[in-house]
């Protein structure tokens, strides 16, 4: 495996600047604005052009060919950002011919998920009704799952939905891995370790390796390859920990080899809130997750309101596969559970976008941001409201769904065949 | 009460169902049968459920939601001695003796019921000794009984008591065709299922169709649809020989009884419509042959459970008086989930069925409330007319039919019991919170005062901080 270094066939893909569609010029007008970045505006106009937001504020000058939307009495907000989807990887969840989110293996760092992408996913549509327009979507399974990428939700093709790839390193550290470290957690950390390593020592004598004149690697050259954006900090490790001693561990191997950590699951990260702050480091989770198991014994409710208020970025994912559109009630019920609104909105919106070092890009309404951008009847994070626009970089996407056909067939009964 | 009566019911085999077919009795006051000591006439795991005393309770000021008419404003709500006693506007002092609670910006429900739940069965944390919940050995396993795998101390109770939910019918899974009796059970904290168990409710029976019991046994068989069919029909047929027997043996009196067969003893029952049948099936055509198995052997579907399409039938479910226990958005996990729609409990509710919004999860259960408000919504939205009223009712008095309990609880009127919640605000908004549970009367979770936020055994020492933090 010494040998395999070529590019990859996704070297089409692996552009991390989004394709920005030539499209009109949009003007949603006397919104109350809430473009995350800072305080909510009254009577503000979001100004989008060529797919790109162009001004915000309450005196914009507006084109006179510009589309424009009425928001009087509405709320404007970011797209809503997914931290961790399967979206476009898995359809049907009993079905193995729609799965393409698992490579077999134990360390799969040169998994990319991107050609398993189907655009065509009626999954896309359906997390998208309820305003969010960015996903991260990303491999499951084995030790090192492979590498996530970032979507927005609309497009034809793999490319156009593609805007970052890879954004993150997908590893996990739960009870699941044990099996990977030999059925012990300890064994996966040394795995782990020397991966870490090993990919270390690769950059640094990568032209001895291909001279066959180095010790034997614990990986083939694709996978230290496929790590190497990791120690150079420019895409996040996102690990996967739930116990206290593993996100501790999680942190440790990251401080030792100064790479960009990212903890999703993070069920007992409450209790280590101190030691994530100082070290800067995310956590994605769950907000509802309370049950005790072994890989967490003592989970709560304000997990996130812990979190937040101690300092950490706190990102706020659902993990219901065929409801990542309800990300925004996971919002909702963190608030119920003690969160700041505000603070509840950053964790859907730039919170994410951050974690993922996309935020000179993604989640405010800020000048020369990708215009994802959703208009809402009322709050958006509680049930009575709902988006009444959404557009994806500057183009007002579709409430059509899968569902909604079905409920047009069959609204009135016998249906209408 | 809508129970379906059975034609053939006979003295001696009420007390085969002695268990479920009194409110007050306890093993130690059930009747000794003269004569005979075979298990067949003995009580049959009976209710030892007491209701706690608890000071009565008068709630001021409140919205009220009674799950029986329209939300009343400023109104109160008096129980006493596990019973409501006055539900309304025109309440004057409250008596001298209750605790008063004003209610001033807080709303008012019946219990929450969530009749589709496998806590006990399936309890946290989750290993391989507590999945108590499929006897995935036979295809039909009428002969096994959810309370009998119930495990009181599951560390996931006291957080769906903190949901608001006060009673559950604890089920077994759906991997078999046919997988047992469920429980109906008061949620409070207690050392024992028996201590739980819903003073009169009739037993339910589980069965399931699809792709589960096609899949589980696809080797020995049902592989498929009409393999599954063919299952619950040859039960059926050996249960209707069986209770022929019986009903025989017990007109006559002579000679020794047959011999008990657990298995068919419960199909019996389901045959006599004493047991209600509770039937996961996801697809509307399915749903279609398994009203007409009924109709083969005389039994009535009490609700069908997940129905992910019943949108597309529910005229038909409309006409044949069969309740829908549904999500609120689950679908895409299976090719029989496939189709859903947020809309169809609002849909169901239009054409006139019983909509009751179930959780069969450990979380779900936490906010069934919230699992309505988004089908309510959804409903709206799309111009269906959904309202208010007809929400609360699909996680109270709805679910309360299904169970066949509707008589006793699900809606706040006098004379009902005591299952009450109070929630900090309207239950369909996403930031409200149950801040107080009463179950017969009894203050079981407080929000606002750790004496009543129970924890379970496995919650001690393990560094949980608890029900509601």
């Amino acid at each position: 495996m010494r040998n395999c270094l070529h590019a990859t066939a996704l070297v089409a893909l692996t552009i991390g600047i989004a394709p920005v569609a030539k499209a009109q010029t949009i003007a949603i007008q006397d919104g109350t604005v809430y473009p995350v970045s800072g305080p909510k505006i009254e009577n503000a106009t979001v100004l989008i052009k060529d797919g790109r937001i162009l001004q915000v504020g309450p005196s914009v000058t507006v084109p006179a060919d510009a589309t424009v939307i009425d928001a009087k009495g509405k709320w404007v907000t970011p797209g809503l950002f997914h931290a961790w989807t399967d979206l476009g990887l898995n359809e049907v969840g009993s079905v193995p011919q729609t799965s393409e989110d698992t490579k077999s293996g134990d360390i799969n760092a040169a998994f990319n998920v991107a050609e398993g992408i189907n655009p065509q996913s009626v999954f896309i549509p359906v997390a998208r009704t309820d305003g969010v327009t960015t996903a991260v979507s990303g491999p499951e399974g084995g030790l090192v799952a492979g590498q996530a990428l970032l979507l927005d939700l609309s497009g034809d093709r793999i490319e156009d939905l593609i805007s970052q790839n890879p954004v993150a390193m997908v590893v996990d550290l739960t009870s699941d891995s044990k099996g990977t470290g030999g059925g012990s957690k300890a064994g996966v950390y040394q795995r782990l370790r020397q991966l870490i390593k090993d990919a270390d020592e690769y950059r640094k004598r990568t032209p001895d390796y291909k001279k066959n004149q180095m010790q034997e690697l614990s990986a083939p050259a694709a996978d230290l390859e496929a790590m190497q954006p990791v120690l150079d900090g420019r895409i996040p490790l996102y690990t996967i920990a739930n116990r206290q001693s593993d996100i501790e561990s999680a942190v440790r191997l990251a401080k030792d080899y100064h790479f960009k950590l990212v903890i999703r699951g993070g069920t007992e990260a409450w209790k280590v809130a101190k030691l994530l702050a100082a070290e800067k480091v995310p956590v994605v989770l769950n907000p509802l997750s309370d049950s005790p198991n072994f890989d967490g014994l003592s989970p709560r409710l304000d997990n996130a309101t812990i979190l937040r208020e101690a300092g950490v970025p706190v990102v706020l994912i659902e993990p219901d596969r065929g409801n990542y559109r309800n990300l925004r009630f996971s919002a909702g019920n963190a608030v119920r559970n003690g969160m700041k609104w505000d603070d509840a909105l950053l964790a859907i919106t730039l919170e994410p976008a951050r974690a993922m070092g996309v935020d000179s890009r993604y989640g405010s309404l800020e000048t020369g941001k990708v215009a994802n951008v959703v208009v809402w009847s009322g709050d958006p994070l509680d049930f009575a409201s709902a988006p009444e626009h959404t557009f994806i970089r500057g183009v007002e996407i579709s409430k059509e769904t899968r569902q909604t056909e079905l409920l047009e067939r069959y609204k009135t009964l016998p249906p209408k065949y | 009460m809508r129970v379906p009566t059975s034609p053939n019911a006979l003295a001696g085999l009420v007390l085969l169902l002695n268990a479920c077919s009194s409110a007050t009795s306890t093993t130690s006051t059930s009747p000794k049968p003269a004569e005979r000591e075979e298990s067949e006439f003995r009580s049959q795991y009976a209710s030892t459920y007491q209701r706690k005393t608890n000071p009565p309770v008068f709630i001021r000021n409140a919205t009220v939601m009674t799950a029986a008419g329209p939300e009343m404003q400023h109104a109160s709500v008096y129980f006493k001695d596990g019973l409501i006693v006055s539900v309304g506007t025109d309440t004057t002092t409250p008596p001298a003796d209750a605790t008063v609670i004003d209610g001033t910006g807080k709303f008012v429900t019946p219990g929450i019921i969530d009749d589709h739940s496998h806590l006990g069965v399936y309890a946290a944390p989750g290993t391989w000794a507590e999945s108590d919940g499929n006897e995935a050995t036979t295809p039909v396993t009428a002969n096994v009984w959810a309370e009998h795998s119930f495990w009181p101390q599951d560390p996931d109770i006291p957080l769906a008591i903190a949901g608001g939910i006060t009673v559950i019918q604890a089920l077994p899974g759906s991997a078999n065709l046919i997988g047992g009796r469920s429980a109906t059970l008061r949620l409070i904290p207690s050392r024992s299922v028996q201590e739980m168990k819903y003073p009169g409710a009739p037993y339910g029976l589980k069965m399931a169709c699809g792709e589960n019991p096609k899949r589980v046994y696809q080797r020995s068989g049902p592989s498929t649809r009409m393999g599954n069919m063919a299952g619950y029909r040859a039960a059926f047929i050996e249960a209707e020989q069986y209770r022929r027997k019986w009903d025989n043996w017990l007109k006559n009196k002579s000679g020794d009884p047959p011999q008990r067969d657990l298995k068919l003893e419960t199909l019996a029952d389901v045959l006599r419509g004493k047991i209600l049948v509770h039937n996961h099936c996801y697809r509307a055509d399915e749903m279609m042959q398994m009203m007409d198995l009924g109709k083969e052997f005389g039994f009535h579907i009490r609700s069908f459970h997940h129905v992910v399409e019943g949108y597309k039938i529910a005229d038909v479910l409309a006409k044949e008086d069969v309740a829908a226990s549904v999500w609120a958005d689950w679908w895409g996990f299976k090719m029989e989930s496939f189709d859903g729609v947020r809309e169809n409990a609002a849909l169901l509710q239009k054409a006139g069925v019983r909509a009751i919004i179930h959780s069969d999860s450990e979380d779900g259960i936490q906010r069934l409330n919230q699992e309505a408000a988004k089908a309510m919504y959804a409903g709206i939205r799309a111009g269906l007319g959904t309202t208010r009223e007809q929400a609360i009712r699909w996680i109270t008095a709805n679910p309360a039919w299904a169970l066949g309990i509707d008589s006793t609880t699900g809606t706040l009127e006098a004379g009902k019991h005591a299952d009450v919640v109070i929630w900090s605000g309207d239950p369909f908004s996403v930031y409200s919170k149950a801040e107080r549970v009463y179950n017969d009367g009894w203050l079981v979770y407080d929000r606002n005062d750790p004496a009543y936020q129970p924890k379970t055994d496995f919650n001690l020492g393990t560094g949980d901080p608890g029900v509601g933090r």
